[in-house]
This record gives structure tokens, sequence and C-alpha cells, in this order.
């Protein structure tokens, strides 16, 4: 049985979509089967992220209410063979699904797949709830800034209260020079008010900027420090034990990281 | 401290103090008019046995930031009087 996440935020914006498709490429280039679920229905785009959206003839929706069968809705990646997406309808309306079929979707993706990633809409109204349903751990995308870290926090709460407790966190967009000069929050300030375990930081990169341009996540080449990160995220996943990225020029941090990343 | 040091608060420590206030409000798990009910039959309780002043009761719940769902309940009565029977 494959392990399920759900990727997700509570605010929008901070990079889970493309957290989604980075983590997913890293965990197919290490070898797993991986499916990439897009649970942001009527405003889908882990598939232009991924460069997959001239292949979708079929969609999540499709599967759910029998018109198609998985198969035939799962697009396979043109780099990694052994990488998939299932794209969510453009047309319906996160109100159309239910928690229920989403369980009995991720059900049967799970018994495929060693990894089924489930990108989540921002927001914690029915798309959460959906994009929640079926997944068994969590991780949490925050920005270093206020209002990403109290929405994360919402999000936090929400999923202890369904019962959720693998639930680990990602830091994205971090400005070492800005945390240096004490004009943004250390990744250290934020899991001590988050109090959850901190899965990886990804250090803020132009790079990405170019990657979505041309659909084609940074760690595909990982020639960056964000798709470095990445890949160092996905390895963890696997249970690789791997120190923390020194994006700081001047002085390590991952030391620091390393005490809270034990297993 | 850092006032003190620097002159100037840094922009991430106002951010920490605010985020930190912000969430305390966020985390209530118990509605401020559940609150105020518990309040009510606490009173109702207590002054069968104690001369309270209902103005000086503070309750409050406090979030666990562990486990969200646990938390402690914090009452504080100062007692008047204690009523002899």
């Amino acid at each position: 049985m494959g392990k399920v996440y759900v990727i997700t935020s509570g605010k929008g914006g901070v990079g889970k979509t493309t957290t989604t498709a980075n983590l997913g490429v890293g965990l197919a280039k290490n070898g797993s089967s991986v499916v990439l679920m897009d649970a942001d229905i009527g405003l889908r785009n882990l598939d232009v992220i991924l460069g997959l959206e001239n292949r979708i003839v079929y969609n999540s929706m499709d599967v759910m209410d029998g018109t198609c069968k998985l198969n035939q809705a799962l697009i396979k990646d043109k780099r990694y063979k052994n990488l998939h997406l299932l794209p969510a309808s453009q047309t319906n309306d996160k109100m159309d699904v239910t928690e229920d079929m989403m369980k009995i979707l991720v059900e049967k993706l799970k018994k495929e797949f060693d990894y089924v990633l489930i990108d989540c809409p921002a927001g914690i109204e029915q798309g959460f709830k959906n994009a929640i349903a079926g997944a068994d751990k969590a991780i949490i995308i925050t920005t270093p800034e206020i209002s990403a870290i109290r929405d994360a926090d919402r999000v936090i709460g929400l999923l202890a209260a369904s019962e959720m407790n693998d639930v680990k966190l990602i830091i994205n967009r971090v400005k070492m020079k800005l945390v240096n000069e004490g004009n943004m929050l250390h990744m250290d300030d934020i899991v001590d008010i988050l109090g959850l375990d901190i899965v990886g930081v990804v250090p803020d990169d132009e790079e990405i900027v170019i990657s979505t341009n041309k659909g084609e996540p940074v760690s595909v080449k990982a020639l960056t420090n964000s798709g470095k990160a990445y890949m160092n995220i996905a390895g963890r996943m696997t249970g690789q034990e791997i120190p923390f990225l020194n994006i700081d020029e001047k002085k390590s941090f991952a030391s620091k990281f390393k005490s809270l990343f034990v297993r | 401290m850092f006032e003190k040091l620097f002159g100037k608060k840094k922009s991430k420590e106002v951010a920490k103090d605010r985020l930190k206030m912000v969430l305390i409000h966020d985390r209530r798990l118990i509605s401020a008019t559940t609150l105020n009910e518990m309040k009510d039959d606490l009173i109702k309780v207590i002054s069968k046995y104690l001369k309270i002043d209902r103005q000086e009761i503070n309750i409050q719940f406090d979030v666990e930031t562990e486990n969200r769902n646990k938390g402690a309940l914090i009452v504080n009565v100062p007692v008047k009087e204690v009523i002899r029977k």
C-alpha cells in the first residue's frame, strides 16, 4: 500500500502546487512510483507546472462518476515513466465532490503507487476537506510571513481535529539575506510557533519563475538551491537521513535543524 | 532587550510578537459565548459555598501547542468570604 500525503497550506500562493510537482519529481527520480493528484477542482494548475497540460483527456471527476477508468485518466510524465498526474476537472465545482468519493479514489491510487501526493486547494472549505479525506499524512507549506504562518496554524488545528497525526512542515521562499538582517522570521521561530517537525527549508529562487514558464520543475535538473532542497525533502520522505541544505552564505544553520529531524 | 541594544526592534521581532498574539485568539477551541455560559454555571455552584464577586472571575481556555485538541481550562475565582453553614 502506498503512502498518501496531502500538501496543504491554508493560504494561497505559498507554493503548494510547485512543491507537489517537485516532490513528485524527486520521489520518481529516487525510483518510487508516484501519482500526483490535483485536488483543486475548477482551478487546476498542477498540469501546467508539470508541462502536461496538452495531454489531458479525462480527469479525476470522470473517474469518480464512472465516465472513464482510472488508467484512462492517468497521464504519464514525459520525463519519468514512474511519475503520473491525475488532473482535476476544470469545469466542475469543489462542491461536486464528496469526502467519500475522494476516499474511494485514493484507496484505488494507493494500491497502484508507492506515493500519492494530493495538491490541496487554498482555503479550509469543502475543497480542503475533500483533499484531506483520503490522506494519512500531511505536509504543510508556509512562507516566513505572518499571514501564511497564521493560516498554516489554522490548518494544523483542523488536521488535528480530523485526527491526522503525521503532519510535517516545509518552509518555502526563505530569503537568507533578510533573515540575517533580522527582517524575516527565522526558521527556528516558525518551527517553535507551529510546533511541527520540519522536513525542509526551500530558499527563494528566481529559477522557479523560469521553470514554471517552461513547465519543468526545478528538481528535474536540480541545479539551483531550490531544486536541491526539493530533492533532499523527497529523500527524507523515503526515510533517508539527509542533512539540511546550507542556503546561508555566511553560517550554517543546518546543524540546528538536524536535531529536529532524527528518524 | 532588543530595543535597549539596538534602539529599535527588528521587524522580525515585531512579526513574532504580533503572530503570537493573533494565534492566542485563533487557537481558542471554545467560543466566548460557551465560556460565558460555563462561567454562569460555575458561579451558581460556587456561590452555594463561597461569596464571590462575579466581575472578578477570570476564565480562559489554553490550547496545547503539541495537541491542538487538548488544553487547560484555567479559572481564577477570588473569594470574598466563606459562607459558614
